[in-house]
């Protein structure tokens, strides 16, 4: 049979080897994973899973990643209790890849950077971006504390074979559109649960040219389809990003010629306007002319969706030479220590810093309205993040609209939702 | 498994970050997260369940967003035992079961109940009964593996049967 990357991935790694028929969609199979994963929200109640399932060792200390990655630098007393209580259990279970403090970055830029994902793996996290490593060609999805407990113990857990929806992208990016444009366009077309338990699969000659970063951002949102996972094919830029991650023996991955998709959804996006997705869904999708003197309040640039070092670049270009709106804030925080440190390298952050920025830690921050940029009742936001629910950002009486970084650092400029080309 | 009580109505898309905003992540209480449920989509939800009313009927895709099992956890914290949907975002759906939460999905039927009618649910036989109508609806049993986790009183209940064998 011919198999899309989430039927070939599941079916490398079934408990049980699995027939045809038991790679059909809606099937469940039962598969070893590769790696487990929780943040500091999420481990706590795993590791209390773990102890009432009355488990005693995790399944293998070198396969758990614990990143402590939201409320850290620990923002209240309760947060930093949270964080002790997954440190000791690491400690006790002698756990290699806990992420603390200066190692620590967001768990979605941070484990690609370490080459600690790579193509054909299969990764839980108890985190619903885990989906971000199908940018790699990783089947990585998003699962609850105690799924990721039972994980963390059996070093398995079961899966529904999803459909598959094929996205196909042709022609030429403008200036200053990206994968993020690409990935709001597709929720536009889905909704924002037209991709529910499915897998998205994105090709085209221009996810061929795309970046590796570009890609991560694109399936970091397929959950906002309700995607299961978003996957792209291993290619040699693939291939060369996890070798500078210094991974070996990653091999190209790439679905079967045909294989069966439940549905397909093709783009030319030539003349594609950057995308916006206006409050409170992610599905709520405008290109950037049709929005007219849209204030904001405070601007955003970072997390697992758009922290990463190309995302700084493109920010840092808008603002060179130029000043972040009076009396509008403007938070960048560099998703891992790498990316600060290379963006300190190439004289972004002093870019930034010019421009009146506030540069913070690698924290997830505002993005969950966790700390680090809260909005009040009657604030707007425009953020590079990926959720603009209501309330997600503060008071359940602001607004978040979402972005690619270069539309957000020419909003901070501007003061009103801007085209970097309008400055 | 039966349950009866008022509707709790609630419309499509509800996120989790309504369910139970992030500022109450401090906390893996049931308790405490109970006493934060539906917050973030409206300060005053709590008021209106009662020991009476206690089944959340949703439009589609109920618990979008996050995968914080606290989400789960605070509905149960709020003594709320069932939750009907249209449809469920994925990782709730999994978490539901997992916290013991029973999660029935059924489709365009939901429109046949409303804000305060009073229900019974028969989670053996699969169907529901507006008794406030006289209308019942029914819906494909729970998978057996959903069911086995459901009776152990949840996942971690279920493993820990399974590694003491």
């Amino acid at each position: 049979m011919a198999l899309t990357l989430a039927q070939k991935i599941l079916a490398a790694h079934a408990a049980v080897p699995v027939s045809d028929v038991g790679l059909e969609a809606g099937r469940i199979v039962n598969c070893k994973v590769d790696l487990v994963l929780a943040n500091d929200i999420t481990a706590p109640l795993s590791i209390k899973a773990f102890r009432q399932m009355g488990a005693k060792e995790v399944f293998d200390k070198s396969r758990i990643a614990l990143v402590m990655d939201h409320f850290t630098p620990q923002k209240d007393i309760a947060s930093a209790e949270q964080v002790k209580g997954v440190r000791e259990f690491a400690e006790e279970q002698a756990i290699a890849h806990y992420f603390e403090g200066g190692n620590a970055g967001v768990e979605h830029a941070l484990l690609p950077e370490l080459g600690m994902v790579g193509p054909g793996d299969l990764v839980v996290g108890a985190d619903s971006h885990t989906c971000t490593y199908g940018g790699i060609g990783a089947f990585a999805t998003g699962m609850g504390s105690t799924d990721i407990a039972a994980a963390m113990a059996l070093g398995e857990s079961w899966f529904k074979v999803p459909e598959t929806i094929r996205v196909s992208f042709s022609g030429t990016l403008a200036p200053d559109v990206s994968g993020k444009d690409l990935i709001l366009w597709t929720i536009s077309q889905l909704g924002v649960d037209g991709a529910r338990y499915k897998a998205l699969e994105f090709d085209g000659p221009v996810i061929d040219a795309m970046s590796v970063e570009g890609r991560l951002t694109m399936a970091n949102m397929a959950i906002e389809a309700g995607g299961k996972v978003g996957l792209f094919a291993a290619d040699t830029s693939t291939l060369a990003y996890c070798k500078d991650a210094g991974r070996t023996n990653d091999a190209p991955l790439a679905p079967d010629p045909g294989a069966h998709y439940e549905r397909r959804l093709s783009k030319d996006v030539t003349g594609l306007e950057p995308q916006i997705a206006c409050p409170h869904l992610p599905e709520n999708v405008r290109p950037v002319s049709e929005l007219k003197s849209i204030a904001v309040n405070q601007v955003i640039i970072g997390s697992c969706t758009n922290g990463r070092i190309t995302d700084l670049r493109a920010a840092a270009a808008v603002f060179a030479g130029r000043k972040v709106k009076k009396g509008l804030r403007c938070i960048v925080l560099p998703a891992t220590p790498a990316v600060w440190m290379q963006a300190l390298q190439e004289g972004l952050i002093e870019t930034m810093l010019q421009a009146g920025c506030v540069l913070g830690p690698a924290s997830c921050g505002p993005c969950l309205g966790g700390h680090l940029g809260i909005l009040a009742a009657g604030e707007r936001a425009l953020a590079t993040t990926n959720r603009n629910f209501k309330g997600r950002m503060g008071s359940l009486d602001s607004e978040v609209y979402l972005a690619n970084p270069a539309v957000a650092a020419a909003t901070a400029v501007a003061g009103v939702i801007t085209h970097p080309a309008a400055l | 498994m039966k349950y009866t009580g008022k509707v709790l109505a609630l419309g499509d898309h509800i996120d989790t970050d309504a369910i139970i905003p992030a500022r109450f992540l401090i906390s893996t209480d049931p308790a405490e997260l109970g006493r934060h449920c539906m917050e973030g989509y409206d300060p005053n939800w709590l008021d209106k369940v009662t020991p009476g009313a206690s089944v959340m009927v949703a439009g589609r895709n109920f618990g979008c967003g996050s995968s914080r099992e606290h989400a789960p956890v605070a509905i149960v914290g709020a003594g709320i035992a069932v939750v009907i949907a249209h449809s469920f975002a994925r990782i709730f759906y999994r978490n539901a079961f997992n916290m013991g939460l029973v999660p029935i999905e059924i489709g365009d039927a939901v429109s046949e109940f409303r804000e305060g009618q009073e229900i019974e649910v028969n989670v053996d036989e699969g169907n529901i009964t507006n008794t406030s109508t006289g209308k019942a609806i029914v819906f494909p049993p729970l998978p057996a593996g959903m069911r086995a986790i459901l009776d152990a009183g949840g996942l971690a209940e279920f493993v820990r049967k399974r590694l003491a064998r």
